[in-house]
């Protein structure tokens, strides 16, 4: 690689609060991007737990990735089998629970969490019926969350988005009640490249320990591999959840 | 061996891409009365033996939290068809 990239940090010595932070990625069958979150955990300064389906041991973990890709190849609905696997059990007691486990579903996990109702809404297909893949601008909505306050609020991100079933829907109460409530997490920038309601690409709940969003943070950590060969806008998610976590624990 | 079958539709208000993209294709075809298409899911229920009213209501609750998903589908009909 071309040493004229400028590196986005170095991680060799994370400091001491951060290095102790132990993030969960979880792997369904037909799982697909678990090794680019552990990675995208790893580059923020965390140590990337691997969490099995079909487990009941959260392992101790601080926070909980659910990555993207097709569990289940996407069968019934996309999501509605792997909600229902024991991990996702513990992962919902503990995300409701006074504790608030930080919880980010991308894409797929996205749709997981949805199906398993810690996110209001739902994904159906595409408006064009097409699968989609491009560097997708983003607006930040929310920047209260656990995964999302390193970001400006109103900040403009770019990440990959891939996907076939990213249609947000959403009644309209909720939707009305999620405005409300500033829980908009993301929001398409320009073209809506599915048809969501109001453009939207994430959500989070109430707490804002859990978040959702379609497009995916853990392709763009890294300079030489995200969008455009150079964003890594993605990173901040990880990083967000550490300072949570740091500010939490004291 | 008796089998429940279980229909599930796309919310009324909720758009269907999939719907839409073959009422498109019907009049390609010289179907020409149709005004519009929505798909739904038909699951058929196999059971082994009769089927009482304790593995109705079981069909019932399966419809409800596995085979829907009602922030977007509604279960429109679940019924016993006997071979």
């Amino acid at each position: 690689m071309s040493t004229e990239l400028p590196l986005i940090g170095d991680y060799s010595t994370p400091s001491p609060e951060l290095s102790g932070a132990r993030i969960g990625v979880v792997t369904f069958p037909g799982t697909l991007d678990d090794r680019d979150a552990a990675r995208a955990v790893r580059a923020a300064g965390a140590e990337a737990v691997s969490l099995w389906h079909a487990d009941t041991d959260l392992q101790d973990v601080d926070a909980v990735v659910i990555p993207g890709g097709f569990s289940y190849g996407d069968y019934l609905r996309a999501g509605a089998i792997s909600r229902f696997a024991p991990m996702m059990d513990k992962i919902v007691d503990a995300a409701n629970s006074e504790a608030k486990l930080p919880v980010l579903g991308i894409c797929n996990g996205f749709q997981i969490l949805t199906e398993a109702h810690l996110l209001p809404g739902s994904m159906i297909k595409n408006d064009h019926l097409k699968f989609i893949c491009r560097d997708q601008v983003l607006r930040v909505e929310n920047n209260q969350t656990a995964w999302t306050n390193g970001y400006e609020a109103g900040q403009e991100i770019t990440i990959v988005l891939k996907n076939q079933d990213g249609q947000y829907v959403v009644d309209d109460n909720t939707l009305a009640e999620l405005e409300a409530e500033n829980r908009i997490a993301f929001s398409y920038v320009g073209w809506n490249p599915n048809g969501s309601r109001r453009s939207i690409a994430g959500v989070t709940n109430k707490a804002g320990n859990v978040v959702g969003l379609m497009p995916h943070p853990e392709h763009a950590i890294e300079v030489g591999y995200g969008p455009d060969h150079r964003g890594t806008d993605g990173l901040t998610f990880f990083t967000s959840v550490l300072t949570h976590l740091v500010g939490g624990k004291k | 061996m008796p089998r429940i079958v279980v229909d599930v539709m796309l919310k009324p208000e909720i758009l269907d891409p999939q719907g839409k993209a073959i009422a498109g294709a019907l009049p390609r075809l010289g179907f020409n009365s149709f005004e519009a298409v929505r798909q739904g899911k038909r699951f058929e229920l196999t059971v082994d033996g009769e089927v009482t009213d304790a593995i109705l209501a079981q069909a019932r609750e399966a419809a409800e939290t596995l085979l829907s998903n009602p922030v977007i589908e509604d279960v429109v009909n679940v019924e016993v068809v006997a071979d």
